[in-house]
């Protein structure tokens, strides 16, 4: 972006170094009725995971003979989950572990990239830097799904199509990881302290595992968690690539569920679409509470060099 | 201003010793190289070979042929396209900023520091950004059935008759919901952060010039994030340009409503998929991108010229 944004034409220190503690001079005082209104923000945002909550505890029959924001009579969270798991010989176990292979090699994968990169960019100059960054700057602006079919046609000649390799490659690059990591790198590894690794005889290589990595933890945890969400929620991608519902992830085979109903002869399975909703919905959740320190640490900086 | 140089005059750090650069000049590509080479296959390569498949038509008749620019006459005059254009530029119009708007007014509220429970408040807004879109619009499409849905009930326990929101004239409405929902928190976190960084000193300084906090909001802190807003919006242009997966996850239970040329996303889809019209497809998908692009740089021209 341009030269104007950034931040507030403080010449003193970097503001991250010297977090401040309150927002406002003086004790703001607390305020009921802002915090009624952000009450009001949050029953939106809950809302519809209640929602899924309450009705992962339903029956077929129970989810259409009850109110949607009350339990029905019988409880049958349990027995959703077995029958999601069992259904149709475990094959949302089979889309589990998919997804998981996905997240591993195409989240994993991109992160690597775009540490790799991020630190390159930060710390050394090289030719063809400037075209680099403006060509995936560009590049983030093209409508990803704008390449979808192209990248399908390219990939059905290679006969990539209808394989895992179809929705791993293109997840291994992520524009706003490298980006992030750029930002995040430039920020955290005092380039004294790389002289000093090579003086002592370390090699680049070297010098980027032992020098490098440790301080980049926050910032990897951050590109890592969202290259994940992107690998674990994308849909558009494995529903071009993939015809095999053996290679389904998650979302695509939830879906692929929720149209069996229309289709003649059907079986009418909203009970398991609801619990498999939640079982999919739970783990990205976990991570983003638990890992919350780390992650908003390393968004904030990214945030300075907006 | 050592450590917030904006991207694009970030190149190097401030004054390099100058030794450095002859020292290890080609060393940077060792590590950038793999990215590069990944990002020229999935992102550079199919540029190249969609212009080139717009360029060509398959016919029964002659095969694979070179046809100049008419994949692109045909298209401009193509009236779903610009009818699906025009449905993804209301939804901007509409949506964007009523997305945009609810988040910078919590993020200010948050960094306001008048809340209880700041930090609750913050994490739980933010949440629905993990849930795949498939999910949320599954939910959100239960919600609205009128059968057996949330609105069902509430017609049937308040004797109200909400109207059905998975009907042709509430369905874009409903997906602007869906999307809202899934991207406020998002939202709101970039402006937070950028809230975040703005020196106390300030604040102090116009305290002691008597400025109320409306004020010190006009005057230091939109001024201030005004970079973190123009890209929220740019984002959120692509992402409405974009609009596949809701639309076409909601399709099963809409099946009246949305078509399966409902955006121009789903209309390439469509004439790929089940058409097989891949040249055609690629056309619409490059004029799209182009269209995105140019709207998404008029914004930022825009927003970087106001003011400041």
């Amino acid at each position: 972006m341009s030269t104007s944004v950034a931040a507030p034409p403080s010449k003193s220190a970097s503001p991250l170094r010297t977090p401040r503690k309150k927002h406002t001079p003086g004790k703001p005082k607390r305020s009921l009725l802002l915090t009624g209104l952000m009450a009001l923000m949050v029953l939106y945002t809950v809302a519809p995971l209640i929602w899924l909550v309450i009705n992962s505890t339903k029956t077929q029959a129970g989810l259409g003979a009850s109110n949607g924001l009350w339990f029905a009579h019988d409880f049958a969270l349990w027995d959703n989950i077995r029958t999601t798991f069992t259904y149709h010989d475990g094959i949302f176990v089979r889309w589990l572990l998919n997804t998981l292979l996905y997240v591993v090699l195409g989240a994993g994968g991109a992160t690597f990239l775009a540490v790799l990169g991020g630190y390159a960019l930060a710390k050394f100059d090289f030719p063809g830097k400037r075209a680099i960054f403006a060509v995936v700057i560009g590049a983030v602006a093209v409508p990803a799904t704008a390449l979808a079919v192209p990248t399908f046609l390219m990939f059905s000649k290679m006969g990539l199509t209808d394989t895992p390799w179809a929705v791993i490659i293109p997840s291994l690059v992520s524009p706003f990881g490298l980006y992030l990591m750029w930002v995040f790198a430039a920020e955290a590894i005092p380039t004294e302290l790389l002289e000093a690794a090579r003086m002592d005889g370390a090699n680049e290589v070297r010098t980027f595992f032992q020098v490098a990595l440790p301080l980049l933890a926050p910032g990897i945890v951050t590109v890592l968690l969202f290259t994940t969400v992107a690998t674990w929620n994308n849909y558009f991608l494995p529903l071009i690539m993939l015809k095999d519902p053996d290679w389904y992830p998650l979302t695509l085979g939830l879906s692929a569920w929720n149209s069996q109903a229309e289709t003649i002869g059907g079986d009418v399975i909203f009970n398991l679409v609801i619990t498999g909703s939640l079982i999919t919905i739970i783990p990205l959740i976990a991570a983003f509470l638990f890992l919350q320190k780390y992650w908003q640490s390393g968004l904030a900086a990214g945030s300075v060099k907006e | 201003m050592t450590t917030l140089q904006p991207p694009a005059a970030a190149e190097p750090r401030p004054a390099p010793p100058p030794a450095k650069r002859d020292r290890r000049s080609w060393t940077g590509w060792g590590f950038i190289g793999p990215f590069v080479a990944v990002f020229a296959l999935v992102f550079l390569a199919p540029i190249a070979y969609s212009i080139y498949l717009s360029l060509y038509r398959n016919q029964l008749i002659g095969g694979n042929h070179f046809v100049g620019l008419d994949n692109y006459t045909q298209a401009l005059k193509d009236d779903q396209f610009w009818q699906a254009v025009g449905r993804v530029g209301l939804f901007l119009a509409i949506q964007v900023p009523i997305m945009l708007g609810i988040a910078l007014l919590v993020a200010l509220a948050l960094d306001s520091g008048r809340l209880y429970g700041k930090s609750f408040f913050r994490i739980t807004i933010f949440l629905p950004y993990a849930v795949p879109a498939v999910v949320a619009t599954l939910m959100w499409g239960f919600m609205y059935g009128t059968k057996y849905g949330l609105v069902g009930d509430i017609n049937e326990a308040f004797g109200t008759s909400l109207p059905d929101l998975l009907s042709p004239d509430w369905v874009l409405a409903s997906i602007g919901n869906i999307v809202t929902w899934e991207f406020v928190g998002y939202n709101m976190l970039i402006f937070y952060s950028a809230l975040r960084v703005i020196p106390t000193s300030l604040y102090e300084a116009a305290e002691i010039d008597g400025a109320g906090q409306w004020r010190i909001i006009s005057s230091i802190k939109l001024p201030a994030i005004r970079g973190a807003i123009v890209i929220a919006t740019i984002f959120s242009i692509i992402g409405s340009f974009q609009l596949f997966n809701e639309p076409s996850i909601l399709r099963p239970l809409a099946r009246n409503a949305i078509t399966t040329d409902y955006t121009p996303n789903f209309y390439t889809y469509s004439l790929s998929f089940n058409g097989q019209q891949h040249n055609y497809s690629a056309t619409v998908a490059i004029i799209m991108g182009v269209l995105t692009m140019i709207v998404a740089y008029a914004v930022q021209l825009r927003g970087m010229r106001k003011g400041a």
